[in-house]
């Protein structure tokens, strides 16, 4: 039984998706932690962000990820799902779905794999202004 | 020897190019690969730290670099 899902796509991502390959009889719970693309950042107005990454090391720093969740806590599957690519306000550039049997696991291998992706998985973002870009992190 | 090395992110957009073939001394680690990475591009230095992978691994400084390694400029993350 295949117990990660891992995906980095230009494609929009898909929900259900995480949802249906994480469920599973034995689980209790499952955790689903979505971000999305917010109209602001320090009082400026985002007009949309654009995703890239260094594809077969994102991939596989992400996979870590999934692997590391299972050996961590008690969880049973896990989804990790990144989008690159241009993405407006309200889109979806992140979910990670987690099932357990018991919910405590689920809540925290979730909150594990997004604080990690964030600090390890090779993928950037720019942020576009009304007047401007600018790489999110990048400037001292 | 020759190796590969790869831009993203800012470091595309500060060194103008995603990818050049560099000559290094054999033994050369990732320390000094920086060092002269810098040297030769300047504009490196207005940025936060960047990490270095070689091979699609996240490499330490000591790390001695061999023929043929493809090395990528990973500066910060900010992806989610």
């Amino acid at each position: 039984m295949k117990k990660t899902s891992v995906l980095l796509t230009s494609n929009k991502l898909n929900i259900q998706d995480c949802y249906d390959f994480v469920q599973d009889a034995s689980c209790g719970g499952i955790a689903v932690f979505i971000g999305a693309v917010r109209n602001s950042t320090e009082n400026k107005t985002v007009t949309l962000l654009d995703f890239s990454s260094y594809e077969p090391m994102a991939l596989k720093e992400i996979q870590k990820i999934a692997d590391t969740a299972l050996e961590k806590f008690s969880i049973t599957k896990i989804a990790i799902h990144h989008a690159v690519g241009e993405l407006k306000i309200g889109d979806i550039p992140v979910i990670i779905a987690v099932s357990s049997a018991h919910r405590k696991a689920a809540f925290e291998a979730c909150e594990y794999a997004i604080d990690t992706l964030k600090k390890t998985v090779p993928i950037w973002k720019k942020e576009h202004f009304e007047n401007g870009e600018v790489w999110v992190n990048s400037h001292p | 020897m020759e190796i590969q090395v790869l831009f993203f992110g800012i470091t595309a957009d500060l060194v103008g190019k995603n990818s050049i073939i560099l000559l290094v001394e054999k033994k050369t680690t990732i320390k000094q690969l920086k060092y002269d990475l810098t040297k030769e591009y300047s504009s490196l230095k207005n940025i936060n730290d960047f990490a270095i992978a070689v091979n699609e691994d996240y490499a330490e400084d000591n790390l001695m670099l061999k023929k043929g390694d493809i090395v990528a400029i990973i500066p910060p993350v900010s992806g989610g």
